[in-house]
C-alpha cells in the first residue's frame, strides 16, 4: 500500500464553549476517492475549514507527502495543493471562461495578460483532463451551474492540485449533471488525484468512495472500506447507535388515532427540481405523521412545500375538505395551515419583543393590522398559553431572549396555535431544548392531536418521531421512500429505510 | 452569442450616432469636424472624470467625491500659481499627487471599515468642498503663461482644432482601456465587481485593488481639475458643482452596470458624447432653456437603466 498523500493526526480544534473537532485523524491516498460522513455538527465543516485554512488548528498535525505544513490561509492551502471546490461556485460570473481559470495567474509579457495564450491553455486544459469542449472566451455566467462546477475544479486543478475537496458538489445538480461530474471525478481519481468527497446521498457516497472517514460529535467515530461497510452500519454510525439496543420503545400515540377523520391535506407529485423529488403525501385529521431522514434528506424542502414558501414546479397540493390548492403562506394560513420553522432564531421568534408580542404576531397578522387586538385580550391570550404550555419564568413582559431555548420553542408553538391551525407543521422543534422541556412538547403534540388537530412532525431523533407519530413517513436522498405505519413502525424498520440499499 | 457582451455598448453607439445625425439634418452647420471636436473640447473633464468613474463602478463602489476634487484642485492651482508665485511645473505635479492620496484615504476607509463607498464618498464631498472655502470664497482667476498657454494652444486636425485638454482626455481614455483590458489590475477589478466573495476565495488581493481603485478615481478628478484649470482658467469652491451625478449619468448611459463587474471603458466616452450632443442640439435649437439638458439627460437614464434591468434578467433566466 502507498503512503498517504494527506494526513492529519489529532486535529483539536476549540471554539468558546465548545470542542468542535477532538483529537480526529483523518488520511487520504492518492487516486482515491474518500467520504466524510456525519450527522450535522459532527465537526465535517469543520475539519475542512481546518484543512483549508479557513480556522487555524489548535492542536494536531498536518502533513503532505510526509512534510508537515501549517496552513495560514485558503491561498497557502491552495500553495500547498489542496484546493477546494464549494457547493456555492465560488467564481465571478460575469469573467470568461477562460479568466475564471486563470485569473491571478494570467499568462503575462510585459506585464501585458495575453489573452490568446490563455483561451488556448484554458480550452486544452477542459478538453484533457476534463472532457469538456466549451468555449472558453464566453461569460461564465452562460454555463449551467455544473459546467461552472467543473471550471471551479479546472481552476483547482490548474494550481497543480494534488488534494481536491469537493464540498457537497452535487446538491444542485440534476440527474445527467451528477452522471458527468461522477465520470469527471472516476478520471481524475485514475489520474492520481486525492479526492475528498463530502455528501448528504447516500447513493453517491456508495456510488463513489473507496473509503469512509465517520465522524461523531467532534471525535472520530472511524474509517473504513466503502465495500466492507453496510449501509445500514454506516447510518448507525453517523447517529450512534448500536442496532442490537434499539428497543421497542414505549409509544404515547394511541393506535385507535388511526381511525381518524377526513383528509386534511394531499399532497400528490408534489415536486421541486434540486429541492426534493415528487412525493405523494396524505394527512388526515388528527393524526400525527412524522418525517425522518438524515440531515439533508429533504424533510424541511417538503415541509416548505407543504406551506407554500417554495413554488412547486410538478404536482398538486390540494388542503382542507373544499380542496383549495395552497399557492403562498398566505393562501396556507387561511386554510389553516401553521409552520414551525427549524430555524427558531432566525425565522422564528423576534428578539428584542415580550413573549405577549411573540405569541400575539400571527394572530395579529391574520385579523389584519387594522383590527388591532386590544391590550386586555392580548393580556388574557397571553396568560392563558402561557399557563397552558407551562413557559417559564410565567411573566408574560419578558423579553423573548432571554427565555431558554425550550420556552422560545414553547412560545412560538404558542404563536401558531392561538391561529387555530388545523394542520401543524413542526420542523425540528425540539432541537437544542432540554429533555423536560422536549417531553412536554411531545404530550402538547398528542394532545393536540386528540382535539383533532393535524401534525406534520418532522425531527432528527428517531424515538421522538416514533413517540408521537401514527405514520412516519421517510425521506432519503431528497425522495419519500417509505411509508411506515402500525406493527412496522420501529427504529429498526425506519433505519433500513433511511438507509436503503 | 459573443456579441451579447456588446450589446449595450453597441445600443449606446447607435444612440449617438443618431442623435448626431438628427442634428445635422435638422440645423445647418451641425454636421462638421468642429462641432465634435467641440463635443470633446467641451467636455474633456467630464471624460477624464467618468474615465476613473467607471473603474469605481465596475468595481462595485461609486464615489461622489468628484466634483469636489476638481473644484479642489482648481482651487489649489489658482491659488499657489497666482497668490504664492509657485511654478506650475511644481504645483501639477504636487495637485495629481494630492488627488491620489485623497482617493486612496476614501478606498481605505471603504475596505478596511467596511463602510459603504456611497457615504464615505459623501463625506469626501463635503470635504473637499469644504476646503475650497478656507482658501478663498471668491473666484481666482489664472493668468500665469503656463495655463494660459495650455488652454489656448490649438492642435490642428482636419476639418478644425482642438485642445490640449482633449488630447490629455484621450490618452487618459486609451491608457484606461488598456489597463482595464490588459492588466491584472483591471482584471481584478472586474473580479471584484462579479463577486468579491470569490475574489477572496481565488486568492485575488481584494484590499489592494479596492482602495487603488479609488486612488485611480481621486487621481483622474485631480486631473480633470487641472483640465478644467486650463478650461477655465479661474479656481472657484462652485466649479463642477454637481459632476458627481453627471459623470455617474455618462457612465451608466455607457453601459455600464450600476451593480458593478460589467463596463467599459470606451462606452463612458460614448456616455459623454452623448451628453454633450444633447447640450449641442439644445444650444442650436435657440429657443430651449439648458435644463431641458437635464430633462433629456433624466429621461435617457430611465430608459438606460430599464434596459439594464431587462438585459441582466434574461442572464438570470438563462442561468437557470
Amino acid at each position: 500500500m502507498q503512503a498517504p498523500i494527506l494526513q492529519m493526526t489529532g486535529i483539536t480544534k476549540r471554539f468558546p464553549g465548545v470542542k468542535a473537532l477532538s483529537n480526529v485523524d483523518f488520511r487520504l491516498f492518492p487516486g482515491e476517492v474518500h467520504a466524510l460522513m456525519g450527522e450535522n455538527g459532527a465537526g465535517k465543516s469543520t475539519l475542512i475549514k481546518v484543512l483549508t485554512g479557513v480556522y487555524s488548528i489548535d492542536e494536531g498535525t498536518v502533513t503532505i507527502e510526509n512534510q508537515a505544513v501549517s496552513i495560514g490561509g485558503p491561498l497557502e492551502a491552495q500553495k500547498a495543493g489542496i484546493s477546494t471546490v464549494y457547493q456555492e461556485v465560488n467564481l465571478c460570473p460575469n469573467l470568461t471562461v477562460a479568466e475564471n481559470i486563470y485569473i491571478g495567474r494570467e499568462p503575462r509579457k510585459f506585464g501585458r495578460i495575453l489573452w490568446n495564450k490563455m483561451n488556448k491553455e484554458a480550452a486544452r486544459l477542459l478538453k484533457e483532463r476534463l472532457n469538456l469542449s466549451i468555449d472558453v472566451t464566453l461569460p461564465l455566467h452562460a454555463y449551467s451551474v455544473a459546467v461552472q462546477q467543473l471550471i471551479a475544479i479546472a481552476r483547482a486543478l490548474s494550481i497543480s492540485a494534488k488534494v481536491l475537496i469537493l464540498d457537497e458538489p452535487t446538491s444542485s445538480l440534476d440527474q445527467n449533471e451528477v452522471h458527468q461530474l461522477f465520470s469527471i471525478m472516476r478520471k481524475l481519481k485514475n489520474d492520481g488525484l486525492a479526492i475528498l468527497f463530502v455528501t448528504h446521498f447516500l447513493d453517491q457516497v456508495y456510488e463513489m468512495s473507496d473509503r469512509i472517514t465517520v465522524l461523531r460529535n467532534g471525535e472520530l467515530e472511524g474509517e473504513y472500506l466503502a465495500a466492507g461497510l453496510p449501509r445500514i452500519e454506516l447510518v448507525l454510525k453517523m447517529i450512534g447507535k448500536d442496532l442490537k439496543l434499539l428497543e421497542e420503545l414505549p409509544k404515547l400515540s394511541e393506535e385507535a388515532g388511526a381511525a381518524a377523520g377526513s383528509i386534511m391535506i394531499t399532497a400528490s407529485e408534489l415536486g421541486r427540481k434540486g429541492a426534493i423529488n415528487p412525493f405523494d403525501l396524505e394527512i388526515r385529521k388528527g393524526e400525527v405523521v412524522g418525517l425522518a431522514g438524515l440531515l439533508g434528506s429533504g424533510r424541511t424542502e417538503m415541509a416548505r412545500l407543504l406551506f407554500g414558501v417554495d413554488r412547486p414546479d410538478q404536482g398538486k397540493l390540494l388542503a382542507g375538505e373544499s380542496g383549495s390548492p395552497v399557492k403562498s403562506p398566505r393562501s396556507a394560513i387561511e386554510l389553516g395551515i401553521a409552520y414551525c420553522s427549524e430555524n427558531r432564531k432566525t425565522e422564528g421568534i423576534i428578539d428584542d419583543l415580550t413573549v405577549r408580542e411573540n405569541i400575539i404576531l400571527a394572530l395579529q397578522a391574520a385579523r389584519g393590522w387594522l383590527r388591532p387586538i386590544s391590550r386586555k385580550k392580548q393580556d388574557e391570550i397571553a396568560d392563558q398559553y402561557i399557563k397552558m404550555l407551562n413557559i417559564n419564568p410565567p411573566n408574560p413582559e419578558h423579553l423573548i431572549k432571554n427565555l431558554s431555548g425550550g420556552n422560545q420553542q414553547k412560545a412560538l408553538l404558542a404563536r401558531w396555535l392561538l391561529t387555530e391551525p388545523e394542520l401543524l407543521i413542526l420542523d425540528e422543534p425540539t432541537r437544542g431544548i432540554d429533555i423536560g422541556a422536549k417531553a412536554e412538547i411531545q404530550k402538547l403534540v398528542l394532545s393536540l392531536a386528540k382535539q383533532g388537530m393535524s401534525v406534520l412532525f418532522i425531527s432528527s431523533e428517531l424515538e421522538e418521531v416514533i413517540r408521537v407519530s401514527d405514520r412516519v413517513a421517510v425521506l432519503r436522498d431528497r425522495s419519500k421512500v417509505k411509508e411506515l405505519g402500525g406493527g412496522e413502525l420501529n427504529q429498526q424498520q425506519i433505519m433500513q429505510a433511511m438507509a436503503g440499499g | 452569442m459573443l456579441n451579447r457582451k456588446y450589446v449595450p455598448i453597441l445600443v449606446t453607439f447607435g444612440l449617438l450616432a443618431v442623435m448626431f445625425a438628427a442634428g445635422s439634418f435638422r440645423y445647418t452647420g451641425f454636421f462638421s469636424a468642429q462641432v465634435l471636436y467641440n463635443l470633446l473640447i467641451d467636455n474633456s473633464f467630464l471624460i477624464i472624470t467618468a474615465v476613473g468613474m467607471t473603474f469605481v463602478i465596475i468595481s462595485g463602489g461609486i464615489d461622489l467625491s468628484v466634483g469636489s476634487v476638481i473644484a479642489l484642485t482648481t482651487m489649489i492651482c489658482a491659488t499657489l500659481v497666482e497668490r504664492h508665485g509657485w511654478s506650475p511645473v511644481v504645483v501639477i505635479p504636487m495637485v495629481l499627487i494630492f488627488g491620489a492620496l485623497f482617493g486612496t484615504l476614501l478606498g481605505a476607509i471603504i475596505h478596511y471599515f467596511k463602510i459603504q463607498p456611497f457615504i464615505v464618498t459623501l463625506a469626501g464631498m463635503f470635504l473637499a468642498r469644504g476646503i475650497c472655502y478656507i482658501i478663498s470664497i471668491d473666484t481666482i482667476t489664472v493668468t500665469n503663461g503656463f495655463f494660459t498657454k495650455a488652454a489656448q494652444t490649438k492642435v490642428p486636425l482636419p476639418g478644425g482644432n482642438i485642445s490640449i485638454n482633449v488630447i490629455i482626455a484621450l490618452v487618459i481614455v486609451l491608457a484606461a482601456i488598456y489597463l482595464a483590458h490588459y492588466t491584472r489590475f483591471g482584471r481584478n477589478v472586474y473580479a471584484i465587481g462579479g463577486s468579491e466573495q470569490s475574489a477572496l476565495l481565488m486568492g485575488l488581493p481584494v484590499a489592494r485593488t479596492k482602495i487603488l481603485v479609488y486612488t485611480f478615481s481621486g487621481f483622474c478628478s485631480a486631473l480633470a481639475g487641472v483640465v478644467f484649470t486650463f478650461y477655465m482658467l479661474s479656481g472657484y469652491g462652485l466649479h463642477a458643482m454637481g459632476l458627481e451625478l453627471d459623470t455617474i449619468a455618462a457612465v451608466v448611459i455607457g453601459g455600464t452596470l450600476l451593480t458593478g463587474g460589467v463596463g467599459y471603458v470606451a462606452g463612458t466616452l460614448i456616455g459623454v458624447l452623448i451628453q454633450g450632443v444633447i447640450q449641442t442640439i439644445i444650444s442650436f435649437e435657440g429657443t430651449l432653456s439648458s435644463w431641458w439638458t437635464k430633462i433629456v439627460i433624466g429621461l435617457l437614464l430611465f430608459v438606460f437603466i430599464l434596459f439594464q434591468r431587462l438585459l441582466s434578467d434574461r442572464r438570470v433566466t438563462l442561468k437557470t
